[in-house]
């Protein structure tokens, strides 16, 4: 039969697929419509650069966000995922190297 | 890569989500929902083709997948709910497999 256990993802579970987890159940949702401040702009010109340069898709920058550990993923801003997940992407790709980022 | 799978699933075939766990094999993108593998549900309607998210993720050339909405009964997915609670949920499918009409019964009986 069922396994209860199912409702909790496993740790191998991607952030993104919280459907059913309990933690989340009945809790309001979170709005916030406020517009980019100057850190968010920076990172999000940074992205579009990125684009651009054809070195990085949003498809890619989601993925890297999806699988921030889910800790540091609740404690992080929106655009601090952002630049996690480009940061990890341009590393994962060899544009830069962690010691340049020192 | 998988095989592409394109059955061509009609509207009330009955389908079974595989039960596959690629995150425990390597970075990937999944979009099928964990708490739906291994269920079977059926086949609603064909919502169009698209490129497979899984490898736009990875910036791969990505060919279109038939896409679908599946409509799953609820209660044996979350151990709540009334009999008659559904859920509709898009699934890929390369995620989906032919499943028998007598496995419709066994649809909270999966892994």
């Amino acid at each position: 039969m069922s396994d209860p256990s199912r409702i909790t993802p496993s740790p191998s579970v991607a952030t993104h697929d919280l459907g059913g987890a309990p933690r989340f159940r009945c809790a309001p949702v979170e709005r916030d419509e406020a517009p980019p401040g100057a850190f968010g702009k920076r990172v999000d010109a940074l992205r579009q650069l990125l684009s651009q340069k054809q070195l990085l898709t949003v498809d890619e920058l989601r993925r890297g966000i999806e699988a921030i550990p889910a800790d540091d993923y609740f404690s992080l801003s929106y655009y601090e995922r952002w630049l996690r997940s480009i940061t990890a992407l341009m590393i994962e790709k060899g544009i830069v190297t962690e010691e340049e980022l020192r | 890569m998988t095989a592409p799978g394109d059955a061509g699933f009609a509207p009330g075939s009955i389908v079974r989500v595989r039960n596959d766990w690629p995150e425990r094999s390597g970075p990937c993108h999944v979009r099928t929902p964990h708490y739906l593998r291994g269920r079977s549900g059926t086949v609603q309607r064909l919502l169009g083709r698209f490129p497979n998210p899984e490898d736009l993720a990875f910036g791969r050339p990505a060919p279109s997948r038939a896409l679908y909405h599946v409509l799953f009964e609820q209660p044996p997915v979350w151990q709540e709910g009334r009999p008659g609670d559904e859920l509709l949920v898009e699934v890929f499918e390369h995620w989906l497999e032919p499943a028998g009409a007598e496995s419709r019964a066994a649809t909270g009986a999966a892994s």
